[in-house]
């Protein structure tokens, strides 16, 4: 057992109605450590996160904190034992002031009554720790969310103090914001505190952490030293196996290809993305890469029609100029968008999978057109083979599935309307590597049917794989374009890294 | 085949109140289920809770597509009493019934569409957006009437609220058609799925292509025109408008009714038989409590208590303990989860 | 952050100019006279109204606030009119029942996991039906302690009157901005308007806030029907109807957010002021039917759900401008 170990976790097992989500798990954390926790989806991650700051019951197992035997009820005793946990989506609340959030439930009071003045400048004392000089009764959402997470995490270390679990702090942020997180980061550890980091972003775990423990179906693969696992058997250890070789296929090179088919000029919108130039091509994979905050997923919206784009912009579908200025528009030009956030953009969550494969069908035909009931099963049994989605019944909600399937009843739901130009933003996010690649090849196959598709993604080889060119965005522009053999991975990350990247958001006080 | 089953069941909860509700009635008031015909026209307590029931009844239509769209319509009842102004104020200045009826109808649907644009384009919440004109539509009819009862005495606009048609009082024959007529509409096109798709996942749906303003008005005007109709008929059942006490609180009675008959609150999948249903239950009450003898001060407090039963039956917390006890036997096949809430 | 104080602000700059208004086209409305009966005419609605602000600022809705009003003043003059207890006892009794009733509502609310809007209805059925049950006439109340109530009043300069249940609002909207601002419930208040489930992970207890919430709004609806009683010197169960309704416009023109979290006790003294303006300009006016009250009641709620609309437009937009 490790001397130095500030907390560690043996055997932990969770068992939930017909799955073991964790078999006798090994963890262990010592002082003034950055331990990355790694897995694909369903490796157990975030159950054990669960279950050592008590959100989840244990099944089996122990968990000491300093040496002693701890089982936190909730969350809330976890911190006050001294383990605190700082999520992606910032838990703190909006409406109230930087103080209060820093505060809310141990104000300092005199007769019952709140100090606030007091409140104020312990406040301020403790951004000033982090480098943080705001002004702390203006309200949360006054700030950015880099902002917010460093005051989430001065609340979390305030109230715990030994322990600090971040679960993906890093995925909304922007470089900058990530180097100001990961500044703060290595000063706790200086502290001696121990610090748990989750992540799906390989490069941040090489760049932060010390140690690294691998989970794969609930179970412990391995817990490694970080400056000795080279990055080939990381991610052998997340997969089980040898990354299947994604080579370039053979595709067309884009000066064989035809007139373009689609053809956006001086595309743009003030103040979400400056204006640019796009052509697609019939059967063309265009790829977009780019920081989050870029503007991918605006440039995305705005060819989709999800926001009007301003005069001057020019659209023209086989040589005619059209006009797209809402989703109804895009969808009657035959457009189709699968957007990212599958949960609020995407499902339907209460509708069953057939309603939500047949919804934009059902949709572009007007409601007095109702696709039939046989219509409607005979394109959700289509669609529930084709794609592989797993169900038991056609008629579940769609919420039950899993992100994955989730996902591909969503590009369900737009090839059942037979698109000539389907939008994907970030298809493979989230989803494990098994459907990550049947969706990889099924962009292939759509691409070779003779669909125009435009994908975003931050997953650069995945790009390099399947497009024939890629734009490149910085700073909400259009930056560059690379065809052909210039696409590769390195390539796009000079392209995105060409210049210092300016902060994506500036900091309205 | 398999839909109907999972109807029944979904329906179980409110036929199984309403049954025991009749039934308990019936122990006390056994003439409670006799019927009786005169001059053509059948008369009993059960006509009686249908023809009273008719008010909410109508409200519970347009109410259950608007609360399926994630909204709610709190000005109904002072939809009612404008409506009911305009059409008693038209049939004064001599108009002939079918131009009352089609100028009641119209103000209708102008109060639905003002309160659909208010949501849809204005994305005001929709209690907010309806209490506006739940605050000032009284006024308005008030306006109208000059803040006097206004009668009228045009029979044709008076068998609207008292006549009988088939031998059924004319009410009741409106709101079975119109409810029949309204749900073969939403249920045979496509209409119902988009509008529980609006009501699930607004923004989902537009990217999808949904039209989610142009449903919402639809909603807000189909709720305003069951109103509309609602407040004719009581205007023309007493021949006269009373801007301050036509459909006063029944927009309370009519989202009880809605709720009752197991449609969520939080918008999704809707019923409006489960609606209608809960508006006889309601009705039932009523009626039971008044022929039953108890004095008339305890309706509230009856009213209350068996409201308050049949939500906690339906709540999510009884519901977990319910599938707990479920789970001993064979899973149900999915059943809409909105549905049932 | 200052876009906070907007709403507040607009609020009370159309207060005064309406105000200012009214009394250039008739002078006598500038006096402590009309400020006094303004005072003393909304004292019991200003005191329900300042529950609602809480229950609304934690997202919630009560509907049940005019129903216990009537309950309130119904009981009183029962309790006064056949038993011998003095007054003072009566008003514990009944505030003790109140809060109790809503902080029933509360724990079901909570519990049952129930929307406040059902649960409350029901609370309105429910304590209109216990009015209707203690009696449904009108009940005088003839007790020499009421009459000293009624008698006791502030004589302002200028002849007005700073009555007792004036005083008694006054004191209400002191204690509660103080609350609201200074308490750890009034931090947990907005912390629940912010996000119930946040607030859950930050430590607020929920279930406690929730419960406390309603029973505050069910201890000033006992309060305001207690003032009623004294405005009135009666008691009828039919009274108070729809008061639920006037209280929520009062909390929304006074710039709370409806959906919770955002707003100030404060601002719903003004709305209760403007609601007030309103109805002493139609009483000078004397040609304007009563009815204009809702109607301009209606217009007004409107403008401020549109200003709050702009301005949440335009900050957002300033804000991408920005990023």
């Amino acid at each position: 057992m490790d001397d130095n170990a500030i907390l560690s976790a043996t055997g932990i097992t969770k068992i939930f109605p017909g799955a073991k989500a964790l078999d006798g798990v090994n963890f262990s954390l010592r002082r003034g450590e950055v331990h990355a926790l790694l897995g694909e989806n369903g490796a157990g991650k975030s159950t054990l996160i669960k279950c050592l700051t008590g959100a989840y019951r244990r099944d089996g197992g122990t968990v000491t904190l300093d040496g002693e035997p701890i089982d936190p009820k909730n969350p809330l005793c976890a911190q006050a034992l001294g383990i605190g946990t700082v999520y992606q989506e910032v838990n703190l609340l909006p409406n109230l002031s930087v103080a209060e959030n820093l505060f809310l439930g141990r104000q300092p009071r005199r007769f019952g009554l709140i100090r606030s003045s007091a409140m104020k400048e312990n406040a301020r004392a403790l951004l000033a720790k982090y480098g943080l000089d705001i002004n702390v009764s203006a309200s949360l959402d006054s700030y950015s969310v880099a902002v917010q997470q460093v005051i989430a995490i001065a609340r979390a270390v305030d109230l715990s103090g030994k322990v600090l679990i971040l679960d993906e702090p890093t995925a909304s942020l922007d470089a900058r914001e990530v180097e100001m997180l990961f500044a703060i980061v290595r000063d706790l550890k200086a502290k001696g505190l121990g610090i748990i980091f989750i992540t799906h972003f390989l490069e941040q775990v090489y760049t932060l952490s010390d140690r690294i423990t691998v989970l794969r179906n609930g179970r412990l693969v391995a817990t490694r030293e970080t400056a000795t696992l080279p990055r080939q058997e990381l991610v052998t250890l997340m997969l089980g196996h040898e990354l299947q070789e994604l080579s370039k296929s053979s595709h067309r090179k884009s000066e064989q290809l035809s007139e373009p088919r689609y053809r956006f000029e001086n595309y743009g919108k003030a103040g979400t993305i400056k204006p640019f130039d796009l052509l697609v091509h019939r059967g063309e994979v265009v790829g977009i890469a780019g920081l989050l905050g870029s503007g991918r997923t605006e440039t995305a919206e705005l060819l989709f029609g999800l926001k009007a784009p301003d005069s001057g912009s020019k659209a023209t579908i086989d040589g005619s100029v059209v006009s797209v200025n809402s989703p109804r528009a895009a969808i009657a030009r035959r457009f189709g968008f699968c957007p990212e956030d599958r949960k609020v953009d995407g499902i339907v969550g209460d509708l069953s999978i057939r309603e939500n494969i047949a919804l934009a069908l059902q949709a572009r035909q007007g409601w007095w057109k109702p696709v039939s009931r046989t219509q409607q099963n005979a394109l959700a049994d289509q669609y529930i083979k084709a794609l592989d989605i797993r169900t038991t019944d056609r008629e579940k909600s769609i919420r039950l599935l899993s992100g994955g399937n989730q996902q591909k009843a969503i590009l369900a739901r737009w090839l059942a309307t037979n698109p000539e130009f389907l939008i994907l933003d970030e298809p493979t996010r989230g989803i494990d590597v098994g459907a990550h690649g049947e969706i990889i090849r099924l962009i292939e196959n759509l691409c070779a049917d003779g669909m125009s598709l435009l994908v975003i993604s931050s997953e650069l080889d995945e790009l390099v794989t399947y497009s024939s060119r890629v734009l490149v965005l910085r700073d909400r522009q259009h930056v560059a374009e690379l065809s052909d053999e210039e696409i590769t991975t390195t390539h796009i990350i000079n392209a995105i890294a060409a210049r210092p990247s300016q902060p994506e958001r500036s900091q309205v006080a | 085949m398999s839909d109907r089953v999972s109807l029944l069941r979904r329906l179980a909860p409110q036929l199984i109140a309403l049954g025991a509700i009749l039934f308990l009635i019936w122990l006390v008031f056994p003439a409670f289920f006799s019927l009786t015909f005169q001059n053509g026209r059948a008369y009993g307590s059960l006509i009686d809770v249908l023809n009273r029931g008719a008010p909410v009844a109508l409200l519970s239509i347009g109410m259950t597509v608007v609360i399926a769209t994630k909204g709610i319509d709190l000005s109904v009842g002072a939809v009612m009493a404008i409506c009911g102004a305009v059409a008693a104020s038209a049939s004064v200045q001599g108009q002939p019934i079918a131009t009352t009826l089609f100028l009641a109808l119209s103000v209708g649907v102008i109060c639905g569409l003002w309160n659909g644009v208010l949501v849809a384009f204005l994305n005001i919440q929709p209690i907010i957006a309806t209490l506006i004109l739940m605050v000032a539509g009284r006024g308005i009819a008030q306006l109208i009437t000059e803040g006097a009862i206004l009668t009228f005495d045009d029979p044709s606009l008076a068998f609207v609220g008292s006549g009988a048609f088939l031998g059924l009082p004319v009410p009741i024959v409106i709101w079975v058609v119109f409810a029949t007529l309204v749900t073969l509409v939403l249920r045979r096109s496509a209409l119902g799925m988009l509008i529980e798709a609006v009501g699930i996942n607004r923004r989902a749906s537009m990217l999808a292509g949904v039209n989610a303003p142009v449903l919402l008005i639809a909603a807000y005007i189909l709720s305003g025109i069951c109103a509309s109709i609602a407040g004719v008929a009581i205007a023309a059942d007493i021949r006269g408008a009373d801007a301050n006490n036509a459909g006063l609180w029944l927009e309370l009675d009519a989202i009880l009714a809605v709720v009752v008959g197991g449609t969520s609150l939080l918008g999704g999948r809707f019923s409006i038989i489960g609606s209608l249903l809960g508006a006889m239950i309601i009705q039932a009450i009523n009626t039971g409590i008044l022929l039953s003898g108890f004095p008339p001060q305890f309706n509230l407090i009856i009213k209350a208590a068996i409201v308050v039963v049949i939500l906690i039956i339906q709540s999510p917390e009884a519901k977990t303990l319910l599938s707990f006890v479920n789970r001993t036997r064979p899973a149900p096949v999915a059943a809409p989860k909105g549905a049932q809430q | 952050m200052s876009q906070r104080y907007l709403p507040l602000l607009a609020t009370l700059a159309i207060f005064i100019i309406a105000y200012i208004a009214s009394t250039f086209q008739f002078p006598p409305m500038f006096s402590t006279r009309v400020i006094g009966n303004l005072l003393t005419d909304n004292a019991f609605l200003g005191i329900a109204a300042v529950g609602m602000t809480f229950v609304i600022l934690s997202g919630g809705i009560d509907l049940s606030i005019g129903s216990v009003i009537a309950f309130t003043s119904i009981f009183l003059a029962m309790i006064l009119a056949t038993t011998s207890i003095h007054p003072l006892l009566a008003f514990a009794i009944v505030l003790v029942m109140t809060t109790a009733f809503g902080a029933l509502m509360g724990a079901i609310i909570h519990y049952l996991d129930m929307p406040a809007f059902i649960v409350t209805l029901a609370g309105m059925f429910l304590a209109r039906g216990l009015a209707f049950v203690v009696s449904i006439d009108s009940i005088p109340i003839k007790h020499p302690f009421y009459e000293t109530l009624q008698d006791w009043y502030l004589r302002l300069p200028g002849g007005g009157r700073f009555t007792l249940i004036g005083a008694a609002m006054i004191v209400t909207f002191l204690v509660c901005i103080v609350i609201a601002h200074r308490t750890r419930f009034g931090a947990n208040v907005y912390a629940l308007g912010g996000g119930v489930a946040t607030a859950k992970l930050m430590g607020v207890d929920v279930a406690r806030t929730t419960i406390a919430i309603y029973a505050v709004s069910g201890l000033l609806a006992g309060l305001s029907g207690i003032v009623y009683s004294i405005y009135t010197s009666a008691g009828y169960s039919l009274a108070t109807v729809g008061v639920e309704l006037d209280a929520i416009a009062a909390v929304v023109i006074g710039g709370t957010l409806l959906s919770g979290g955002v707003g100030f006790v404060a601002g719903t003294f003004i709305g209760i002021a403007i609601q007030g303006l309103i109805q002493t300009y139609i009483t000078f006016d004397g040609t304007l039917s009563s009815w204009w009250t809702k109607i301009l009641i209606g217009i007004l709620l409107f403008s401020f759900v549109a200003m709050q609309k702009g301005i949440l437009l335009f900050s957002k937009d300033r804000s991408q401008k920005a990023g």
